[in-house]
């Protein structure tokens, strides 16, 4: 128990006196599954969408495809990352294993199926009846889309939450693809792996902390944004 | 409405952002590829901490920029067998020469030892405390204790089942045998929490004793020396090896001053040396190990 507490205050001092190494993991963590989750949204959002809006020939399975995706285990897509970029490996000419591209390249893997899956259903979820209004009075089809999602907020912003939510917290495609490699690929979870392995549990405790604040802080902003728009 | 469009017009501002951050690593990879050397090792070279001491120097003298993977030692040969690393750091005799035999490495070189030790909890209820032969002290175990392997093909993994196989026992599916396929640290813990006995370095233990609770029972045995040998991938098996820059990491290893260096480290902190250095021995005075 003490250990949780020396954790609490080790994180505390670590923030306080900017600890170098601390900032520019936790940095790293935010920007790696920043860009993820924004570069997921700009697939998934449309793709979501185009299937929220349109019915073809195997599009269940198309659909159920991706709802398995959102379980799709993290180790799993770390396995198949790795593999693809090692050196002598399919993508080895892109030289990007160990490094910060493949960590985000792993966790769009991640978060792709859940942001598609999220838009899909906020688009399906609209009445029907209010696509055939927008078109009705005009709108082509972009204009279309974009009133829809509109609509559609809360739930697209739910669905950035659970994107980045699920790519913050990963740990296993991260260790595979990134190596943990200190001041390169190292990110919060990584780094709780790492100092737990070296016995170092109150600098362990320090991170998850700060890893939960984090998560917590960009969840609060979404969250805000996303219950202010619902007022009005 | 207006709300919302001032929204988005930040969201797209901090999308800016972060694609200049994106493109900012393309580059840093891209220029990284020519000055960059794969280190794969085992996990108690990392989990000490010496790496974190010498490679900075490393990196600093030379322009280097060193990727180390911490892996078992059999891991980090499986990597250097696909040319997936240029430089391995690893404690495996045997399957090292393995690996030499069949032409995957170049310029084998010996850098420093340490023993293993056997730890188990002070009550030591198989009584194995003191003993000098390592192979009856697992007999022992195995009748009256529980065992927690690293079952992953690290270094230690491969000592442990030689000693075994010495004691004239196969441990594999037994009820007092239990293998966590995690690093020496993560293992450490186990077997504290299941009042285990595991073999295991002396570095990574001396590392994390405060936390565990576990003491050394067994030690000083000859067959419980632990060397570190250093080894770079052959070069002509694999083109996409950085030839250079291993060569550059292993003549850096077996230094004087790095050696020196190796000698003193955790003196401060543990009241004894982790490692002893051995470049500078003469390799037949060298323990047979």
């Amino acid at each position: 128990m003490e250990i949780i507490f020396e954790g609490i205050k080790q994180a505390f001092l670590l923030l306080v006196y900017g600890d170098h190494e601390i900032w520019q993991i936790t940095w790293l963590s935010l920007v790696v599954s920043g860009i993820a989750t924004l570069l997921s949204l700009c697939i998934g959002i449309p793709l979501g969408s185009f299937l929220g809006l349109s019915r073809f020939t195997g599009r269940n399975l198309l659909v159920s495809l991706i709802n398995t995706g959102m379980g799709s285990p993290p180790v799993v897509i770390g396995l198949i990352v790795s593999i693809s970029l090692w050196r002598n490996g399919p993508l080895g000419f892109l030289h990007i294993l160990y490094t910060p591209i493949a960590m985000i390249i792993a966790q769009i893997i991640i978060s792709l199926p859940i942001i598609t899956s999220f838009t899909l259903t906020a688009i399906q979820q609209l009445d029907p009846k209010l696509r055939l209004q927008i078109l009705a009075l005009g709108a082509s089809r972009v204009q279309m889309i974009w009133l829809l999602m509109n609509e559609a907020r809360l739930p697209l912003l739910a669905a950035i939450m659970a994107g980045f939510g699920a790519v913050i917290s990963e740990v296993g495609a991260s260790i595979m693809v990134g190596g943990n490699i200190s001041g390169h690929t190292r990110v919060l979870t990584t780094a709780i792996v790492g100092e737990n392995s070296k016995g170092n549990f109150s600098l362990a405790i320090a991170l998850s902390l700060i890893l939960m604040v984090l998560v917590y802080m960009v969840n609060f902003i979404l969250t805000m944004i996303q219950q202010r728009t619902k007022l009005r | 409405m207006i709300g919302y469009v001032i929204f988005m017009k930040k969201v797209s501002g901090f999308i800016g952002i972060l694609w200049v951050f994106a493109i900012g690593f393309t580059l840093g990879a891209a220029q990284a590829k020519q000055k960059e050397i794969i280190l794969a090792t085992t996990t108690s070279t990392q989990d000490c901490g010496l790496l974190d001491l010498l490679i900075p120097i490393f990196e600093k003298k030379t322009g280097y920029f060193v990727k180390t993977i911490a892996v078992g030692s059999g891991q980090a040969m499986a990597m250097g067998q696909r040319g997936e690393a240029d430089v391995l750091l690893v404690h495996s005799p045997e399957s090292e020469e393995r690996f030499m035999a069949e032409g995957s490495g170049i310029n084998r070189r010996l850098v420093m030892h340490n023993d293993f030790i056997i730890v188990g909890t002070p009550e030591d209820p198989a009584g194995i405390k003191g003993m000098k032969s390592s192979s009856e002290a697992f007999r022992k175990i195995a009748a009256l204790g529980i065992y927690i392997s690293r079952g992953d093909n690290s270094g230690t993994d491969v000592k442990e089942r030689s000693i075994w196989k010495a004691a004239g026992i196969n441990p594999q599916g037994q009820r007092w045998y239990q293998q966590t396929g995690l690093g020496m640290g993560q293992t450490l813990n186990v077997a504290a929490e299941k009042r285990a006995y595991t073999l295991t370095d002396r570095g990574t233990y001396l590392t994390l004793q405060k936390h565990l609770g576990l003491s050394i029972l067994v030690e000083g045995d000859a067959a419980l020396a632990n060397t570190y040998r250093i080894i770079e991938v052959n070069p002509d098996k694999w083109q996409k090896v950085n030839a250079q820059g291993a060569k550059a990491f292993s003549d850096f290893m077996v230094s004087k001053k790095i050696q020196k260096i190796i000698k003193d480290f955790g003196k401060d902190r543990y009241g004894s040396p982790l490692f002893f250095p051995d470049a500078f021995k003469d390799e037949k005075l060298k323990m047979k190990n």
